[in-house]
């Protein structure tokens, strides 16, 4: 077989289409599923594009290095699903641009952390990590708390992400700035912040002072979404089996 | 490789090295001719043979993408059955327990020492987790989350209590949750008359004072007047509707003056998650044992 391998590299014609039948099978088999990567997101109900709050929580989130300790992927392995929930479900980071699964836990998992705790605590715990958690070597992040969050260009991100492909309407981007102080403001009619983002976003204090957001508010409201919006009971571990026809979940552009 | 180097080559072309007996490249620099040594046979027999355990890989394991998914393997492995084996494994062996503790009420569960243990134990780990973060991890508290550790308890310290309390949660997203507000006294009472009451709150847990006050005589007619409906006569607290008791010495926001006056003027309102869809109903039932257990427990 070396022998008549010499024939292909003494022959340049012959080396160039072995070399490139030899690239396109390598490139297909490595192009081709990322045209299919539809069908792999599992078709649940309750996923929604993040807030504006939230979208600006998690720039803070990505800003402040949070995914160089804390993982968001819950795997499918018995002891991770005891301690942190439900695996985590390809759907759940879908509008993620860029995704933060991250890939070390020097602090734990975070991808079901939404509703764990109370705001209260995620402000204590932000502000000095020890202070609820002795043995915590997390960094103070209490300056969040002091900064106002950077609000006028929330609607220019989100057309970015809508480019992208998340589905935000005109309609949100056009709000982005009023939904962002709207959901600080527990007393105020959301009745438009939820008819854009669903029932369960509800506005409440995270901390600051109503209405006027700061980046640790942002934060929070992002930490407490998160992992919360799967209904399981529409999940389907075999769905690619069961509903071949009915599985491209609605990532098309309103 | 000796078939390929030495004496058998016909190609007039190929010099062979007359020392080692392996081919040159045929290419010099200044004299120097650079020897085309094979690669070593025991490499490409390992090479060839992980190309056929990657062809047996991708027929006993899902593979390949297909039009309508990808390629199952030979026995329909998936990382979600593997989880399910190896939970079912646990469960499997927490079996006799389990199911008794499935069946048994708090009651009959604390009078079973062996499920009773099960119970404590298996509530220790998902206190851990899930709880310690707030009350400690040793149940023990801290300012704005209660001790679980003693016997004063805002709803009430029996199991069902306490189960129904992990459930619902406190001003939680559960609609069933417990949601007393106290009013924010700041907006109703005049600063010298929250002051008064604060007096009067204070001495609450010593007793009527020998010579009151006119401070505490004024604190004890607002106490009458504003906070009694809620905290009861004598600041006895009302667990139905998770007013704390006054007249102890435990003070879940501190016990200073200028954390009671700040209590009064602008209120509390501590937040518990609900843990109904959190955790499995086994572990809200378990880590309420625990809980009652710790020392408080009714």
């Amino acid at each position: 077989m070396l022998e008549s391998h010499k024939k292909l590299e003494r022959n340049s014609i012959l080396l160039l289409i072995f070399a490139v039948v030899a690239v396109s099978i390598g490139g297909i088999v490595e192009i081709v599923p990322l045209f299919r990567m539809q069908t792999t997101i599992e078709p649940v109900k309750g996923i929604r594009p993040l807030t504006p709050l939230e979208l600006a929580g998690e720039d803070i989130y990505i800003r402040e290095g949070c995914n160089v300790c804390h993982s968001q992927q819950i795997r499918p392995l018995r002891d991770e699903v005891q301690r942190y929930g439900h695996y985590s479900l390809a759907a759940e980071s879908m509008y993620d641009h860029p995704f933060v699964w991250g890939s070390e836990r020097t602090g734990p998992d975070l991808a079901r952390v939404g509703g764990k705790y109370s705001n209260a605590w995620h402000v204590e715990h932000l502000t000095n990590p020890r202070s609820v958690v002795p043995e915590s070597i997390m960094p103070n992040y209490d300056f969040l708390a002091k900064t106002y969050l950077q609000t006028w260009d929330l609607g220019d991100r989100m057309k970015v992400l809508r480019f992208e492909g998340v589905p935000y309407t005109k309609d949100d981007i056009a709000n982005a700035q009023q939904d962002a102080a709207l959901q600080t403001l527990p007393d105020e009619d959301a009745s438009g912040l939820q008819a854009r983002y669903g029932a369960k976003v509800v506005p409440q204090a995270f901390g600051g002072i109503p209405g006027t957001p700061t980046e640790m508010d942002a934060l929070i409201a992002y930490l407490q979404q998160l992992g919360t919006q799967v209904d399981f009971t529409t999940y389907d571990p075999d769905f690619e089996l069961h509903a071949a026809a009915a599985v491209e979940p609605k990532t098309v552009i309103k | 490789m000796s078939k390929k180097t030495k004496g058998n080559n016909s190609d007039p072309n190929v010099e062979v090295d007359p020392i080692s007996g392996t081919e040159t490249t045929g290419h010099d620099w200044d004299g120097l001719k650079e020897l085309d040594t094979p690669a070593p046979r025991w490499w490409l027999t390992v090479w060839m043979i992980t190309i056929v355990f990657a062809i047996g890989y991708w027929v006993v394991y899902p593979a390949w993408p297909s039009i309508s998914g990808h390629t199952r393997g030979l026995f329909g492995w998936t990382q979600y059955t593997k989880l399910k084996a190896e939970q079912k494994e646990i469960t499997d062996r927490q079996g006799a327990y389990l199911a008794r503790f499935h069946s048994e009420s708090f009651d009959q569960v604390r009078a079973d020492p062996a499920v009773y243990e099960f119970a404590r134990a298996g509530g220790a780990v998902v206190f851990k987790e899930n709880c310690a973060a707030c009350h400690g991890s040793g149940g023990e508290g801290r300012k704005g989350y209660p001790n679980l550790n003693d016997d004063d308890w805002l709803f009430g310290g029996k199991v069902d209590t306490i189960y129904h309390t992990i459930q619902v949660g406190s001003r939680s997203t559960d609609p069933d949750t417990h949601t007393t507000q106290m009013p924010k006294f700041g907006a109703i009472l005049k600063r010298d008359e929250i002051q008064d009451v604060a007096t009067y709150v204070l001495q609450l847990s010593h007793g009527t004072p020998a010579n009151p006050g006119a401070s505490w005589v004024r604190g004890q007619a607002l106490f009458a007047t504003n906070c009694v409906s809620c905290h009861g006569e004598g600041g006895v607290g009302n667990r139905d509707l998770g007013a704390p008791r006054l007249n102890d010495a435990i003070w879940l926001y501190g016990g200073r003056r200028a954390d009671v006056v700040e209590t009064i003027t602008n209120a509390r309102a501590g937040v518990m998650p609900t843990w109904k869809h959190r955790l499995s109903d086994d572990n809200q039932r378990m880590v309420a044992l625990y809980v009652h257990s710790l020392g408080g427990g009714e």
